[in-house]
């Protein structure tokens, strides 16, 4: 059984000219438990709102969504907020942390959403993305590259079933980018999490057994550059 | 947990707007409890002074006038009462105590009043508990130069037994005004948190006979304050000097008298609560304002927070809990508040009229206010929290640029 079945999945926005502009069209897509496939295509193909629709933070005008034996379209909010926080864990392009908190309260507050937070288990994983001296230091003090690696931290501390990386080395250099995209393939397999990683880079497209291009599976994509 | 653990961090995000909005707060509180302690205070205590007496006897005039100056030692004397006239009354088999006083002479801006010694050996500072010399003095005798000072006046001007004064006429200090009889200090008073620590006490005819004093009036005395056996002595003397005679006003009873003062001074308590209604007002409005003017800048976090799998419910939580944070510790300043506003305020009011207010006594109103300004803070952060309940999450996940 696939951990994440979609059909006829729909989304449309209204333009500031009250036209309604389809943005995602996926008749089907599929992906397995611990499966690691990668999403290409090019910038306002709406591979972004497609991440979104599965992790519940969007709903779609139709169609349905199965993950994990849940279906997210029918699921109310609070419901869909609870699926999203035990099963899914999501990579930011931007990496999203909060500046606010420390690297630790970062990661502890992603699991306090899911299966609670523990302590231990956050600080392990900061060790292993190679941060254990930095579990005090607030966002900003820390690089990039670091961010990049507080962020999957935080994404695969629930030990989440899928993991949706929305161009996570989009903003590394080709050396963090390479280190990074390692990393998070690693401890995705290290944990059994499948992983749906969204990126336009070659190079990083290359190094997927499985690749699919939003182009090709959204129908409204081929519609807007038919356009 | 995570929700204090949220509301912290954005407290201190925003650690200024919470101060400042906070102050606020305080400020709201602190004159709220002030007003209202003040208030009830005052009206207690002052009421409370003329527990030793029930009544006194002036000049034709008002009987607020005449209470407050022989009572209070404040405001100027309505007249002079004869002698004879006290006589009279203290001959009255329905008077239990009559004391005559008399003023008109001050030392350093510090009201003299004379008066009897059995003023201090038979009648009361405060209800059950009589006057009480400072060891290594004594009580003035009638017919010497002598004086017995009040607690506030020895204080403030450094006298003790064997001290010397010459007082000055009037009132109110004048330097020109100096009389030439000196008198001796024999005796400071213990404090009685009464109006008699602000006097220096000297006998009836010292003062009746100061250098300078008119001729005419020597046997005259400014006030009789009189105790009675009954209540219903007072009505018939209400009846004999108020009704039937027109030269004496009888001040009776002393509790209505005052009342009048505090009546006349409602519109002024008014006021004052409003201003600290209006204030506490502004102060929600700060904190509504603060709060949701953050907003703008937390939406990302907002949306993050939403992203991980929080739900609505915490958000809006978490806005409340922050509103209701920041009104808490508007309310511990508050208190601090309270107390340095109550601190000078007895302060003056003991200055000014010898009468004690305690800033540190138990009132309903020091949990109650605070209690309410919470509650309205917590509203105050019910919009802000619809705000934040309703933010977008896949709009603001993305940051601004």
């Amino acid at each position: 059984m696939a951990l994440l079945e979609i059909e006829n999945l729909r989304k449309s926005f209204r333009t500031p000219y009250g036209q309604l502009l389809p943005v995602v069209d996926v008749p089907g897509f599929r992906l397995s438990a611990g499966e690691q496939v990668a999403l290409s295509g090019p910038s306002g193909t709406g591979k972004t709102t497609f991440l979104n629709l599965i992790a519940g933070i969007l709903t779609g005008d139709s169609g349905h969504i199965l993950l994990d034996g849940q279906n997210m379209t029918t699921l109310s909010e609070p419901d869909r907020d609870r699926h999203r926080a035990a099963v899914i864990g999501y990579i930011f392009q931007t990496f999203n942390l909060l500046q606010g908190f420390t690297c630790l309260e970062n990661v502890l507050l992603g699991m306090s959403f899911g299966p609670g937070a523990d302590r231990v288990r956050a600080r392990s994983l900061l060790e292993r993305v190679g941060l254990g001296d930095r579990l005090d230091y607030f966002p900003r003090q820390l690089s990039t590259g670091q961010q990049q690696r507080v962020a999957v931290a935080r994404a695969l501390a629930n030990q989440p079933k899928l993991v949706l990386a929305d161009e996570p080395t989009g903003n590394l250099d080709p050396t963090n980018a390479a280190q990074s995209l390692a990393l998070i393939r690693e401890l995705c397999a290290e944990q059994g999490s499948a992983l749906l990683l969204v990126s336009h880079d070659p190079a990083v497209l290359a190094s997927f057994p499985r690749r699919e291009s939003l182009a090709t599976l959204n129908q409204a994509s081929r519609t807007e550059v038919a356009l | 947990m995570i929700l204090w653990l949220l509301v912290r961090r954005s407290l201190r995000q925003h650690l200024l707007s919470t101060v400042v909005t906070a102050l606020s707060l305080a400020l709201a509180g602190g004159l709220l409890m002030s007003v209202w302690v003040v208030k009830r205070q005052a009206r207690a205590t002052f009421t409370g002074q003329t527990g030793a007496w029930d009544a006194v006897l002036g000049a034709r005039g008002a009987k607020l006038q005449l209470v407050l100056n022989a009572l209070f030692h404040l405001e100027a004397s309505p007249g002079n009462v004869a002698f004879s006239d006290f006589q009279t009354l203290s001959s009255n088999r329905v008077v239990a105590l009559a004391i005559p006083i008399a003023v008109g002479d001050n030392y350093l801006g510090y009201r003299i009043v004379g008066t009897l010694t059995n003023l201090f050996t038979e009648a009361e500072a405060a209800p059950g508990r009589r006057f009480r010399l400072v060891a290594g003095g004594r009580w003035f005798e009638d017919g010497y130069r002598e004086a017995v000072v009040g607690s506030f006046v020895a204080q403030r001007l450094g006298l003790k037994p064997g001290d010397t004064f010459k007082p000055y006429h009037g009132l109110n200090f004048n330097p020109k005004e100096q009389h030439e009889d000196e008198y001796v200090v024999t005796g400071i008073l213990e404090p009685s948190n009464t109006p008699a620590d602000r006097v220096l006490w000297i006998p009836l005819a010292g003062l009746q006979n100061m250098s300078g004093h008119s001729a005419a009036t020597v046997s005259d005395v400014s006030a009789v304050l009189v105790k009675l056996r009954s209540a219903v002595a007072g009505q018939q003397l209400d009846m004999l000097y108020n009704k039937q005679g027109d030269r004496l006003t009888f001040a009776w009873p002393l509790g209505t008298v005052l009342a009048q003062l505090f009546d006349k001074m409602g519109w002024f308590d008014q006021v004052l609560e409003l201003v600290a209604y209006l204030v506490a007002l502004v102060a929600a409005g700060s904190v509504l304002a603060s709060i949701y003017n953050s907003l703008s800048a937390r939406r990302r976090d907002l949306a993050i927070l939403r992203a991980l799998g929080a739900r609505r419910i915490l958000v809006f939580a978490s806005i409340i809990l922050e509103a209701t944070s920041i009104a808490a510790f508007g309310m511990v300043l508050a208190w601090g508040l309270y107390a340095v506003i109550m601190g000078a305020v007895s302060a003056v009011i003991r200055a000014q009229t010898g009468v004690v207010l305690d800033p540190w006594a138990w009132d309903p109103v020091l949990v109650i206010a605070p209690l309410a300004l919470v509650v309205l803070g917590a509203l105050a952060g019910v919009l802000p929290a619809i705000k934040a309940y309703s933010n977008p999450v896949a709009e603001n996940l993305a940051p601004e640029s």
